[in-house]
């Protein structure tokens, strides 16, 4: 027992080099280098992939379109106030004619109402790719091979030199998106906060208290600076002051309530992780289930549900928060679907589809042309907005970085942020 | 200063300690008493042991019908026929059939794959031959292929067993000419689509950039055009190499400023003309079996590397010279190469089991698999053909944490996954770590220090740190006490160096 005690002395030391290790290690001193003035270094980009390739057609509904009824006479959606379908009918949108939201969007229509969410229309790009995960390296790397690293972690490498970025990104899931992977940048993930510690503290209390000493030291008495061991010791003790800042963070009941759901999940973390202002700029967050080929009607509707009332319920949340101005969400889908549905009352791989931009910085509304229904690329729709045309508008409207740098390539920016 | 780049170890100076050194480069390391042995061979039978691993009997002969090589076959010309007539015809239903059993066949190959995933890892933990499927793995990284892009767990297969057969053979010989016969490398870098007339770039620029030059080194965006219409007609049927004569360009072509009606048989002898390929993959190999160096290389290491990149080429690109001449090397053992290297987490897994000696649990392979994957490898999936960047990019705040609980995992059986439900509880047998000493906490201390650290004097602070650990046991020395040491011995941020 006296020995115990011994060591509990130890620890008591641990708290406050704590505190100036977290200040050291997670809020450096000097400042991200922005290559363009103006824009704040504190905005946040949250992305939200719809793994699988979200059903665009039944998304933005073009109700005034004979062609959708036609090639999808199980799945259509009904216009606006129609009872002639079992699907229900598309909620309209104010400005919009022909074009409407799947009926269960109405946490998506509510934030455009309010000024808050922007849908570009028709986004895809050039040769299309129908497999997932060709497609989705495609727009997670910004390039048509899908290799290389991914945008956001070539924004990163970018903005630091040769080192990690401290301010870097969080994913929310058992894998690092590629697109948060870069050539010194590395994403942290973790699919809950508790998979984010050590799984020791369960059991031996003098185990964990050992634990702690070993892995929040500044320095080792043979580790020479930024030798192997100093890298793998600052990163023990990062790694646990993280830890321990996001298990804080998430422990806070948020400030409204949220519907249920995987997505709802992950973004309850991230909000309150913004919410405890974690200096990370971008989180990750997806919902799987939209690889739709087989009676979709029921599971696309209950997919729009869950994404619009999710949506809108993390708008609000930060909306208490007062961070609706530095927080912009994108989400968008490694492809669409096709035109006709299939024979089994889904839709195989497509292409060009919907992207949303929510925050009080997107101009809210319809954006771009819906693609046309009648001009097919092989029974595929054709996009009217390449994905990097607003990736190229996120990285210099909002995220403050020379958009060519990183695309390789200069996109004329698609207007979906105000000036 | 060449000259003496290479000079040997004084085999009086070969301890335990160096013997370990050995067996966690040249393998995933060993416990305590295969160190002993190691020792005791001496300096050159102990290279040649390992390094001569062919006269070891393996633990598995590799038989070709090891796996299914028909789930992902292609389709016979007459089934080529009549789904054609189906597409024409737009008859939904029968449609719908062919597109089910694709899936079916697609699900069948993950399966496939993910046997093949665990196959390797259990020949990895068990293989007697620890060199060849280090070498293995590291060709994999090299000549990084991806199930993912490919979709064939056949091919996978086959390729790795490339890698097995040539891992110490000859560069040249067998493994660059042999990725070019390679039905996954020809399919994963598109050579399947490069015929004359509409050429597709990408084996001749990764043959150059990724294989043997480097970027950028000793050769020219010409020299991938031209590079490309060699290798035009390298394609695959079914399991094997064909070369199609009708798609191959057998015209002209200038290649480092030579000309002739070159393929890409001759491609390849062009390439290892060039200066930078003695060097190139030598380089690689010093990060991976030497120090992954984090800095700047320093004169030194510069004048080492050239000096096997020299002796590389004087053995026309044979692997087994080099290889002993590093094992055998002075530089090898230096204080700056030794624990230098950010164990891969196949090397955290595998040394780990190696030195440890858990039980077997439950679904363990499928868990370790997916927990390697989960610190950021993943075998038969590489990020890209670039491979694994290794070094530091192992580590981030995420990975360090899942490194420490796949230890636990391996300890106690408590999945690092969350999937607690899964957990096993078999005991650990941890008192048969202990080799010599058994219950003076001390000598314990040290001993368990010396073997999982790979330390020769462990550091002072460790060990009081483990000696505060075994008083809060009132200093018993059993099988919870050794698991409590092994558990905080492994989440110390030294046990992630080799």
């Amino acid at each position: 027992m006296q020995q115990g005690m011994a060591f509990l002395s130890m620890a008591t030391t641990v708290p406050l080099f704590m505190q100036r290790s977290a200040e050291g290690i997670m809020i450096p001193l000097g400042s991200l280098v922005t290559s363009r003035s103006g824009v704040p270094d504190d905005h946040v980009l949250v992305v939200i992939q719809l793994a699988g390739g979200n059903d665009g057609l039944n998304t933005v509904i073009p109700y005034g379109s004979r062609e959708y009824y036609v090639n999808r006479s199980q799945i259509a959606i009904g216009e606006p106030g129609s009872t002639k379908y079992n699907s229900g009918a598309a909620l309209s949108i104010s400005g919009a004619d022909g074009y409407g939201l799947h009926p269960n969007l109405t946490g998506l229509l509510d934030l455009m109402e309010n000024g808050q969410a922007a849908i570009v229309q028709g986004v895809g790009y050039p040769n299309p790719n129908r497999s997932h995960f060709t497609s989705t390296d495609i727009w997670h790397t910004g390039n048509h091979s899908g290799q290389g690293y991914g945008w956001l972690g070539r924004y990163f490498d970018n903005t630091c030199d040769g080192q990690p970025n401290p301010k870097g990104s969080i994913a929310i899931g058992n894998r690092a998106p590629l697109a948060l992977h870069g050539s010194t940048q590395k994403a942290v993930n973790f699919e809950t906060e508790e998979l984010f510690r050590w799984a020791g503290a369960s059991g031996d209390a003098s185990l964990e208290e050992l634990y702690d000493n070993i892995n929040r030291q500044e320095k080792v008495n043979s580790s020479k600076e930024d030798s192997q061991l100093d890298f793998l010791v600052r990163t023990s003790l990062d790694a646990q002051v993280s830890s321990d800042r996001i298990r804080a963070a998430v422990s806070k009941q948020p400030l409204v309530r949220y519907p249920g759901g995987q997505l709802s999940q992950q973004l309850q973390l991230i909000a309150s992780m913004i919410r405890a202002d974690l200096p990370t700029r971008v989180y990750y967050a997806s919902l799987g289930g939209f690889d739709t080929h087989a009676n979709q009607l029921n599971s696309h509707a209950n997919l729009m549900r869950q994404l619009g009332d999710t949506l809108n319920a993390f708008q609000q949340d930060l909306g208490k928060q007062g961070n609706t101005g530095k927080v912009l969400t994108m989400v968008f889908s490694e492809f669409g679907r096709r035109v006709a549905q299939n024979g089994s009352g889904g839709t195989d791989h497509g292409t060009a589809a919907p992207m949303f931009l929510i925050g009080d910085n997107v101009k809210a509304g319809l954006l771009g042309k819906h693609p046309s229904l009648t001009k097919l690329d092989q029974g595929d729709l054709m996009y009217n907005t390449d994905f990097r045309q607003v990736y190229a508008s996120v990285l210099e409207d909002w995220m403050g970085a020379d958009s060519k740098e990183i695309l390789g390539k200069k996109y004329s920016k698609s207007a979906v942020l105000k000036g | 200063m060449i000259g003496n780049s290479l000079n040997k170890l004084d085999p009086k100076e070969f301890d335990a300690h160096k013997a370990h050194h050995l067996l966690k480069r040249a393998g995933f390391g060993g416990n305590a008493r295969q160190i002993e042995a190691i020792a005791n061979l001496g300096l050159e039978d102990a290279v040649d042991f390992i390094v001569d691993y062919q006269g070891i009997s393996e633990t598995e002969t590799i038989q070709e019908d090891r796996f299914d090589k028909d789930i992902m076959r292609p389709p016979t010309s007459s089934e080529r026929q009549s789904f054609r007539k189906i597409r024409e015809s737009g008859d939904e239903a029968a449609l719908e059939v062919l597109r089910t059993e694709r899936q079916r066949r697609q699900r069948e190959d993950r399966k496939q794959v993910a046997e093949l995933e665990e196959w390797w890892l259990k020949r990895l933990i068990e293989t007697p031959r620890p060199l060849e499927e280090k070498l293995t793995l590291f060709w994999h990284g090299h000549f990084a292929t991806g199930y993912r892009t490919i979709e064939n767990s056949y091919h996978m297969f086959q390729q790795n067993n490339l890698f097995r057969t040539h891992a110490l053979g000859n560069f040249k010989e067998d493994l660059v000419r042999g990725i070019i016969h390679d039905p996954a490398m020809i399919k994963y870098l598109n050579n399947d689509k490069n015929r004359k007339g509409a050429p597709n770039e990408n084996l001749a620029r990764e043959l150059m950039e990724l294989f043997t030059l480097g970027e950028g080194q000793d050769y020219s965006e010409d020299d991938i055009k031209e590079g490309a219409r060699t290798l035009t007609g390298y394609n695959v049927e079914d399991d094997a190499f064909v070369f199609r004569s009708r798609q191959h360009d057998s015209g002209t072509k200038s290649i480092f400023k030579k000309r002739g009606q070159f393929d890409g048989d001759d491609f390849v002898d062009l390439i290892f003309t060039r200066r930078s390929v003695s060097t190139f993959v030598v380089w690689k190999l010093y990060r991976y079996f030497v120090n992954d160096l984090p800095h700047e290389p320093t004169r030194e290491v510069k004048s080492f590397v050239q000096a096997i990149g020299n002796l590389f080429k004087r053995n026309d690109w044979e692997l087994k010279p080099v290889m002993k001449a590093i094992f055998l090397s002075k530089h090898f053992y230096d204080d700056a190469n030794v624990n230098s290297i950010i164990k891969s987490p196949i090397q955290l897994i595998v040394q780990s089991m190696r030195s440890m000696n858990p039980p077997q649990r439950k679904k363990m392979l499928r868990t370790l698999a997916i927990a390697s994957d989960l610190m950021g490898q993943r075998l038969f999936g590489p990020p890209s053909v670039k491979g694994w960047d290794g070094g530091r990019t192992w580590i981030n705040t995420s990975t360090m944490f899942m490194r420490h609980n796949t230890l636990l995992y391996l300890i106690t059986g408590q999945r690092p996954d969350g999937r607690a439900w899964e957990a096993d509880s078999s005991q650990f047998n941890a008192m048969q770590v202990l080799e010599k000493e058994k219950s003076d906490p001390k000598r314990v201390v040290k001993e368990l220090l010396i073997n999982h650290l790979g330390v020769d004097t462990p550091d002072s602070s460790r060990v009081s740190t483990l000696l505060d650990y075994l008083k809060t046991q009132h200093n018993v020395i059993d099988n919870h006490s050794v698991m409590g040491l092994l558990t905080l011995i492994s989440a110390m941020p030294e046990y992630q160096l080799c």
